[in-house]
C-alpha cells in the first residue's frame, strides 16, 4: 500500500505501524510518530494498523530555539 | 530560581540551533554555563542518524532539555508536538510557541492559552512564549503556567528590549511568578538589561550561535545576565532628569 512518510509517498508493506517503521529504516530510532495529524505512543505503535493513503510523521530530535 | 520546583543556579538558557558545528555548540553551552538548552522536533528520513547523533551530543552536556513547539501555527499542531516532544525527550517541559504571523514571528496569544490549558491538564509543565500583554498572561496563569516567557523583541532580530514600558509593568504585575525573557537579544547588554529589570532568567540563541565567535559571546552573555542580576539585587538608583553633582560642593575652594 502507498502511505505518505513525512510528506513522501511511500510503498510499504507492512499493516502495523512499528512493522512499518522497522521497513522504512528507522529500527530502533529515537523517534516519535503521529499518523494522520495524531500522536501514537511507543507502545500504541504495534495495535495501529495503516491504511492506504495515510499520513505518517516520523520526528526525531534536533536543534531548537 | 525555581521553574516547577526545579532549582536552577544558571540564569542563562541557551538555543541549540544555527552552530556552525557540534563542537561549537557544545563548547558555547559549557561557555555559557546554561543549565537549560532548547531543542527541538523535525522530519528525519529512515536510516539518517541526525537525530540520534544530536541526542548523544545534548545527553552527553548533562544539561535539562526544553523541548519547543517552534513553527505551529495552531493548537491541535502544538499539542500534537508536545506529545511527541514528551516522548522523544522525556520530560513534562514544553516551550510551547504558537505561531500567529509569520513576518514577526508573534505568537497567536489565543491560541497559545488554549494550548496551554490543554497541556497543562495533560501533565505538561509548559513555558509559554508570549508578548507583554498582561491580560494574556493572566490567563496564561489561569491556564496553569507557573512560569511566563515574554518576548524581549520578535524571534532572532537582536533589537533587544522593544517594550521597556510594558515588560517593567509585566514584571511588577506579576511579581512572584517567575519570567524569563525569550527572543529578540542581539547583544549581552541587553541580556543584563532585562535582568536589572528584574526579570529571572534569559533565553536566547541566535545571539550567540550567529556571533563571530559563538563561544566567545556565550561566555559574553553569561557574564551579563550574572552582571545584570548582581545590579538587580543591589537596588539600582533611581534615575532623574536634572545632573546632581557627585563631588561634594561644600569646602570648595574659591579661585574666582
Amino acid at each position: 500500500m502507498k502511505i505518505i512518510v513525512n510528506g513522501q509517498s511511500l510503498e510499504v508493506t507492512a499493516t502495523l505501524l512499528d512493522a512499518a517503521l522497522g521497513e522504512l529504516g528507522y529500527g530502533e530510532a529515537r523517534v516519535a510518530t503521529a499518523l494522520n495529524g495524531e500522536f501514537v505512543p511507543v507502545p500504541a505503535r504495534a495495535s495501529t494498523s495503516l491504511g492506504n493513503g495515510d499520513r505518517l510523521e516520523i520526528l526525531a530530535p534536533m536543534q531548537g530555539g | 530560581m525555581q521553574v516547577y520546583g526545579v532549582d536552577i543556579a544558571s540564569r542563562l538558557l541557551l538555543g541549540t540551533a544555527q552552530y556552525p558545528s557540534p563542537a561549537i555548540l557544545g563548547d558555547a553551552v559549557q561557555a555559557s554555563g546554561a543549565e537549560i538548552v532548547t531543542v527541538s522536533l523535525r522530519r528525519e528520513a529512515g536510516g539518517d542518524q541526525h537525530g540520534q547523533a544530536f541526542w548523544t551530543l545534548i545527553r552527553d552536556m548533562d544539561v535539562r532539555v526544553l523541548p519547543n513547539t517552534a513553527g505551529c501555527h495552531t493548537v491541535k499542531d502544538a499539542v500534537t508536538t508536545a506529545q511527541m516532544a514528551r516522548e522523544v525527550f522525556d520530560t513534562n517541559w514544553i516551550k510551547l510557541e504558537v505561531i500567529g504571523d509569520n513576518d514577526t514571528l508573534c505568537p497567536s496569544v489565543f491560541d497559545l492559552i488554549e494550548a496551554a490549558r490543554v497541556l497543562s491538564e495533560d501533565g505538561f509543565e509548559v513555558f509559554p512564549y508570549t508578548t507583554e500583554d498582561l491580560v494574556v498572561a493572566e490567563h496564561l496563569l489561569q491556564a496553569g503556567c507557573k512560569v511566563l516567557m515574554p518576548w524581549g523583541a520578535p524571534i532572532g532580530t537582536g533589537l533587544g528590549l522593544n517594550n521597556v514600558y510594558g515588560l517593567r509593568t509585566m514584571r511588577a504585575h506579576f511579581s512572584d511568578v517567575p519570567m524569563i525573557i525569550d527572543a529578540g537579544m542581539g547583544l549581552p547588554s541587553h541580556a543584563a538589561h532585562a535582568m536589572e529589570l528584574g526579570f529571572d532568567a534569559v533565553l536566547l540563541n541566535t545571539a550567540v550561535a550567529r556571533a563571530g565567535d559563538p563561544v566567545a559571546m556565550a561566555g559574553a552573555f553569561a557574564q551579563a545576565v550574572e552582571a545584570g542580576l548582581m545590579a538587580r539585587t543591589a537596588d539600582p538608583m533611581e534615575a532623574r532628569d536634572m545632573a546632581s553633582p557627585s563631588t561634594p560642593v561644600l569646602g570648595k575652594a574659591s579661585l574666582g
